[in-house]
């Protein structure tokens, strides 16, 4: 006797294809009465906030911008000495280039290893990421009066360029040095500035000193987070506690009272002789402030490697700092990278802040530049905080998209 | 080991402490040089400066100003808090609305919001919109109802009337009544299992009897209107306009995180759940209700708690428009030759309080809701 086994016919769901650009506003913007209403609500409110963009944009006097040009992008910077600017700009634009170059070759490899085809970046693909950039570039281009900026500026893309194709061709051995080449060109990137008679960061201003405090902020608060993040994980009381302790502290309070502390009571405790200029004791403060949050970020990290994999390193008799070198701390900040991105710009967005002391970046540079003589008293301030407000939007915009992006990559949070 | 162990930690509080010693002696030197107090006792002096929207006179004494601070800080978290609430979960619904522009407008909504520094948006906020609008001498005078100029908005209060204690008594008995009407309908639809209506029912019951009650007592409560007096607002709710721009943009500023974080928190209640209540046939404000909504929530609050307490530390950039809350107080103390440290300190003792209160409350709060769901 033969078990008649059941057959399902298999039902063939009728998926109703959408026809022609009606219906699909039929079903995705009026299909029912009240997302009838939003929808037309929503568009008369964005209309009429266009319009008044529109307007706005036509009416206004950018002559404000067109003359400071200089000032919110560098400050005071000494006008005979813009070589400097620009030299760092271009070993920036070198570094950057070699690093995305040395990423795209190890991805190359790893795909080549493991048989997978690699689908290549296109130009459009670029053009689409970093649109907010290019945009951004091409807006301040149009505020210069000569042409030597642009030519400048198209210079250090071909060095960028050309840096990632170099960054590609490297050998796998100095591949893994990448990362001490982009110290090095960050270093040289300071010292053009700074070095050889240069001007000290005490007399930066501008964008160029919103990205410095950002940078500098992340690189020295780095080694400090990662203390912490250890003392915290330690099986010491004495140190888990002075780590908690400072963590828990530091982030209880706002960074403007670290600010203030570092603008009026710094120099208070510290020896008579020691006397830092304004912007070094912003640094401090804001290096003693991200520290804690670093300390979390990477906290996140440690806590992301499985507890096997200590275990298995202990098993084949590790000891425990090389236990900590070579098997944790690698994959720990593997997972930390898309956290350290969000650290990194909501530093960029914190670097306003200093303005509030009178350090004058880009933000405080929207106030000084209203009061010129020639634009004092016309109320120009929506102008200026405006194209503030661009810069630091495209800023923050475009790195929050890349760190989604490696945040997928990198498959975190999906073990 | 042991040995190395408990010698690790004497090094590590042995040199937190002679880092702390050293910092204090020359704190106490350098403020003995600069011939600055090295004590609290300054804080009966008087502060000096006039605070406004205090009724504070500049011979004050400092703490009592603090205190206007700390009211003033708190006055930006209280409604704060709720009002980013409130935009940060309809902004993240809406990112998943099914309508197309809904979604998209939410999304560019949050896109520009949160990637600006909050202190621009102040900036932004109190600039662009709130010094747009015209001086005392010309407010705009909406019927007496409302007057807006570019340093106060005013609207029309509430005063008390004679009978306003009775009346306060009928209202609260009509609250009674109000929760047994509740207690009844649930009751009811729980027997016969048609739909209940109890908030309908409630709220009807409510302000039926609270009617009654202010028409018999002849009208307890009356009217306040704000007037333009000289140079002064009289009658109403005065409100400073820096307050109101503060508000305004650290709560659109803070509602963009809590967006995402909602629809974060949405995506990640699996699809089954929302396929069920589809296939129980839930109308999508129930599925919404009693369906994703509790079960999202758990996974939004501790985030959302994040955010609380990053609004709290952000209504301190008000300094930057003067508007007197307990971190510009203590920014113009200092500025009057005040010691520093030990304003700071009391600053940031302050701060971390209030921290603390937040995720206590909020804490409570997320330990009932764990367990109500689970």
């Amino acid at each position: 006797m033969s078990v008649e086994t059941p057959v399902f016919e298999e039902l063939t769901v009728e998926v109703e294809p959408a026809r022609g650009p009606m219906d699909w506003v039929r079903k995705n913007l009026f299909n029912t009465w009240y997302n009838a209403v939003l929808t037309l609500a929503i568009a008369a409110a964005l209309m009429l906030a266009l319009l008044a963009l529109a307007r706005w944009l036509v009416g206004a006097d950018f002559e404000i911008i067109r003359v400071n040009l200089r000032l919110f992008m560098i400050g005071g910077f000494p006008a005979d000495q813009l070589w400097r600017p620009w030299a760092s700009t271009y070993l920036i634009a070198t570094m950057v280039g070699v690093v995305a170059g040395s990423l795209a070759a190890g991805a190359r490899d790893r795909a080549s290893e493991a048989g997978v085809p690699l689908i290549g970046t296109t130009f459009g693909q670029i053009v689409l990421r970093f649109w907010p950039i290019i945009a951004l570039v091409v807006i301040i281009l149009a505020f210069t009066t000569t042409i030597t900026p642009a030519l400048l500026t198209i210079g250090a893309a071909v060095a960028g360029l050309g840096s990632y194709y170099l960054g590609r061709a490297l050998p796998r051995t100095v591949r893994r040095w990448t990362w001490l080449i982009a110290l090095i060109l960050l270093v040289g990137a300071y010292l053009a500035l700074a070095g050889f008679g240069g001007v000290g960061w005490e007399s930066w201003g501008g964008l160029q000193l919103n990205l410095f405090l950002t940078v500098a902020g992340i690189m020295f608060a780095f080694p400090l987070g990662l203390l912490l993040a250890m003392g915290r994980r330690s099986s010491l009381p004495v140190i888990r506690t002075i780590s908690v302790g400072y963590i828990e502290f530091v982030r209880g309070v706002p960074l403007i009272t670290l600010l203030l502390a570092g603008a009026f009571a710094l120099g208070f405790i510290l020896p008579r002789d020691l006397r830092p200029g304004l912007v070094t004791r912003m640094l401090i403060a804001i290096t003693l402030f991200e520290a804690a949050y670093i300390a979390e970020v990477v906290r996140g990290g440690f806590q992301a490697v499985p507890a096997g994999q200590v275990e298995a390193a202990q098993a084949v008799g590790l000891a425990p700092l090389k236990t900590m070198r070579l098997i944790v701390l690698p994959q720990a900040l593997r997972a930390t990278i898309p956290a350290m991105v969000g650290q990194f710009i909501s530093l960029f967005k914190d670097t306003t802040l200093v303005a509030i002391l009178g350090v004058s970046h880009m933000l405080k540079t929207t106030f000084i530049v209203n009061s010129q003589p020639d634009f004092l008293g016309k109320g120009l301030f929506v102008v200026t905080l405006g194209f503030a407000g661009l810069v630091f939007w495209v800023g923050s915009y475009t790195m929050s998209r890349e760190s989604r992006r490696l945040e997928r990559r990198l498959g975190v949070g999906e073990r | 080991m042991r040995v190395l162990r408990l010698f690790a930690q004497v090094v590590a509080a042995g040199a937190v402490v002679i880092v702390a010693y050293v910092l204090w002696f020359n704190l106490t030197n350098n403020l003995r040089a600069a011939g600055l107090p090295t004590d609290f006792q300054f804080l009966t002096q008087p502060i000096g400066v006039d605070i406004p929207g205090s009724g504070l006179s500049p011979g004050a004494t400092i703490w009592r100003a603090l205190l206007i601070g700390v009211k003033n800080t708190l006055a930006l978290v209280v409604v704060g808090i709720p009002l980013l609430t409130i935009v940060g979960v309809l902004v993240g619904v809406a990112r998943l609305s099914t309508n197309w522009l809904v979604a998209k407008a939410a999304g560019l909504y949050v896109e520009i919001l949160r990637n600006i520094p909050p202190l621009l948006i102040i900036f932004f906020v109190f600039y662009a919109v709130v010094l747009q609008f015209p001086v005392l001498q010309e407010s705009i005078n909406i019927g007496d109802f409302l007057i807006v100029n570019n340093r106060y908005l005013a609207v029309v209060g509430f005063t008390a009337q004679p009978n306003f204690g009775p009346f306060l008594l009928i209202m609260a008995g009509a609250l009674v009544v109000a929760a047994v009407v509740w207690w009844w309908r649930t009751q009811r639809s729980e027997r016969t299992g048609e739909h209940h209506h109890r908030f309908l029912w409630s709220l009807g019951v409510f302000t039926i009897i609270s009617l009654i009650g202010f028409l018999a007592l002849g009208g307890p409560i009356g009217l306040s209107r704000p007037v333009l007096d000289g140079r002064a607002l009289e009658g109403g709710y005065v409100g400073l306009a820096a307050y109101f721009a503060v508000l305004i943009a650290l709560v659109l500023y803070t509602a963009s995180h809590v967006a995402e974080i909602v629809r974060g928190s949405i995506l990640a209640v699996p699809k089954g759940q929302t396929e069920a209540a589809n296939a129980i046939a839930l109308s999508p404000i129930q599925r919404l209700r009693h369906v994703v909504m509790p079960q999202a929530l758990r996974i939004a609050i501790p985030p959302i708690i994040s955010q609380y307490l990053n609004f709290t530390k952000n209504t301190s950039l008000a300094i930057a428009i003067g508007y007197a809350e307990v971190t510009r107080i203590t920014f113009q103390t200092i500025g009057n030759g005040q010691p520093a440290p030990q304003m700071i300190f009391i600053l940031m003792g302050i701060y971390l309080v209030i921290s603390l209160l937040i995720s206590l409350i909020v804490n409570i709060v997320n330990r009932r809701m764990q367990l109500v769901t689970q």
